[in-house]
């Protein structure tokens, strides 16, 4: 219906933007007769993401004419800002964004590496950053996940993990049970994912590169092998992380800093 | 006369409460405490009791003074190896998922020593819970649990224990139960141990020497019939 009033497909896009902004905000006002009140949060929300996102649309399309290498320091700055999301979702632990940082440059960083190195993953800015973007998002998500759940894990057996300490346990044999719990949440969502390939959702790459004209199953491999790169850099990231924030939950005389 | 080099000896300790830097939870803390000796500390909510204890099994650290076992600065101490030799059993028990045995054998499990099933029945029954070892820990009743919580911390064969108001969650049948428990434990093993407690007559049936605590400062201390002689019937 847009494209019959519509034309250039810029404006077609931005049309589509306002259609799909207004149903959300919709929706969201039905929500209040449940008893949820997001319609100041969620325009706020679609400004941001919609303003970052045509930054991002721009900045690529100046990049797609530079360097190769151009493509690091967007992938760089994309690590830069996931870890300062993890950070706020991390309440009450030390250092939280060095923590988060160093667990998605380990953890993403590392896959991607391998990837690029395999030639899985070329190094071409038009596949690199898309690519890279959606590693990075699926590791912030997963350590979100991840620290938020340890924080509550810890917090609700505060009792356990210090008579565990008062009996001369390590603090890595004292978090382990809650470590363990916090990692398989995280992990959850994205063997689900894996698990629902093509039977629930058709993930973004395959459906795109269907549209261009790849071959259906080659866009299919290719989609399990993005999917799959995703889940080992988050994993590992995770992985990465259930070490370091050991250091961040107690102190050298192994005594509990995370309280309510 | 030679007299005794103390086991435990506190050092003008204090502790501030962390992020009130006008709020001392220990004030200037002063006692000593012999081998084989059962010291009871009292005093109101608040006082400063449970942050002595934590103090002691270095759960938290003090902002001065400090702590001497056996003569030595505590802080010389690894963390860990101070648990094991300075033991703490909770105001709840805490017990761990698993069997009573796996909870009993869990601190020698972290010191590399294995102890048998033997050692655990002879345990069990010291604390009248025969032929409990291989029941889940979770279907223990307070009273039961408690005991179970006492014996994990003596497995360690620690040189003090503190006990952190043990019976408190406890209705009276189990209340009596685990000190009766315990009268036999320090009868049997001379334990040394610093036992926190509201009640003034729990105090005179287990220690020997007490220490009344208000605001974070030591009040009174010395021989139990002196510093608690209303409860002396």
């Amino acid at each position: 219906m847009i494209g019959r009033f519509l034309h250039s497909q810029i404006s077609q896009g931005l049309a589509g933007c306002l259609l799909a902004a207004v149903t959300a905000l919709l929706i969201m006002a039905l929500a209040r007769r449940r008893g949820v009140n997001m319609l100041k949060e969620l325009p706020l929300a679609q400004l941001r993401g919609f303003l970052q996102i045509v930054a991002v649309g721009l900045i690529l399309g100046y990049l797609l004419h530079g360097p190769r290498w151009t493509g690091i320091p967007v992938l760089l700055a994309m690590m830069i800002a996931a870890a300062s999301i993890v950070r706020s979702r991390a309440k009450n632990i030390p250092r939280a964004f060095a923590l988060a940082l160093q667990s998605i440059c380990v953890g993403a960083g590392g896959v991607l590496a391998i990837m690029i190195v395999g030639g899985v993953v070329p190094l071409q800015i038009a596949i690199l950053v898309p690519v890279g973007s959606m590693v990075i998002a699926q590791t912030m998500n997963m350590q979100s996940i991840f620290l938020d759940r340890l924080r509550g894990e810890v917090l609700s057996h505060i009792g356990e993990i210090e008579s565990a300490l008062a009996l001369g346990a390590s603090t890595q044999v004292t978090i382990f049970p809650y470590v363990r719990a916090a990692f398989r949440a995280s992990l959850i969502p994205s063997v689900d994912n894996i698990r629902s390939l093509g039977i629930v959702w058709i993930p973004g790459i395959m459906a795109g590169m269907v549209l261009s004209g790849s071959s259906p199953l080659y866009a299919a491999l290719y989609q399990f092998v993005v999917l799959s790169t995703i889940f080992s850099a988050a994993a590992l990231t995770c992985f990465t992380a259930s070490y370091l924030v050991v250091g961040r939950i107690f102190n050298a005389q192994e005594q509990l800093l995370l309280r309510a | 006369m030679v007299g005794r080099s103390p086991l435990l000896e506190c050092v003008h300790l204090s502790r501030v409460l962390p992020g009130s830097p006008g709020r001392l939870l220990l004030d200037d803390i002063q006692f000593e405490l012999a081998q084989g000796e059962i010291l009871g500390v009292l005093g109101p909510s608040g006082a400063g009791k449970s942050s002595l204890l934590r103090v002691l099994n270095r759960l938290d650290e003090p902002t001065s003074g400090t702590v001497l076992l056996d003569g030595q600065d505590y802080r010389e101490i690894p963390p860990r190896e101070l648990r094991r030799r300075v033991g703490m059993v909770m105001q709840r028990a805490f017990l761990f998922p698993g069997t009573v045995a796996e909870n009993i054998s869990f601190g020698p499990k972290q010191a590399g020593r294995e102890i048998t099933s033997t050692v655990i029945d002879e345990l069990l029954s010291h604390v009248a819970l025969d032929g409990y070892a291989s029941r889940p820990a979770a279907n223990l009743s307070g009273g039961e649990a408690q005991r179970v919580a006492i014996l994990r911390a003596l497995a360690n064969e620690p040189e003090l224990l503190l006990l952190d108001e043990p019976t408190s969650a406890l209705d009276d049948a189990s209340k009596l139960a685990v000190e009766k428990v315990f009268a036999s434990l320090i009868e049997r093993r001379g334990l040394t141990c610093i036992w926190v407690t509201h009640d003034g007559r729990q105090a005179r049936r287990l220690a020997a020497k007490a220490l009344l605590l208000e605001n974070g400062r030591v009040t009174a201390s010395g021989q139990i019939e002196h510093v608690l002689p209303e409860a002396v019937e």
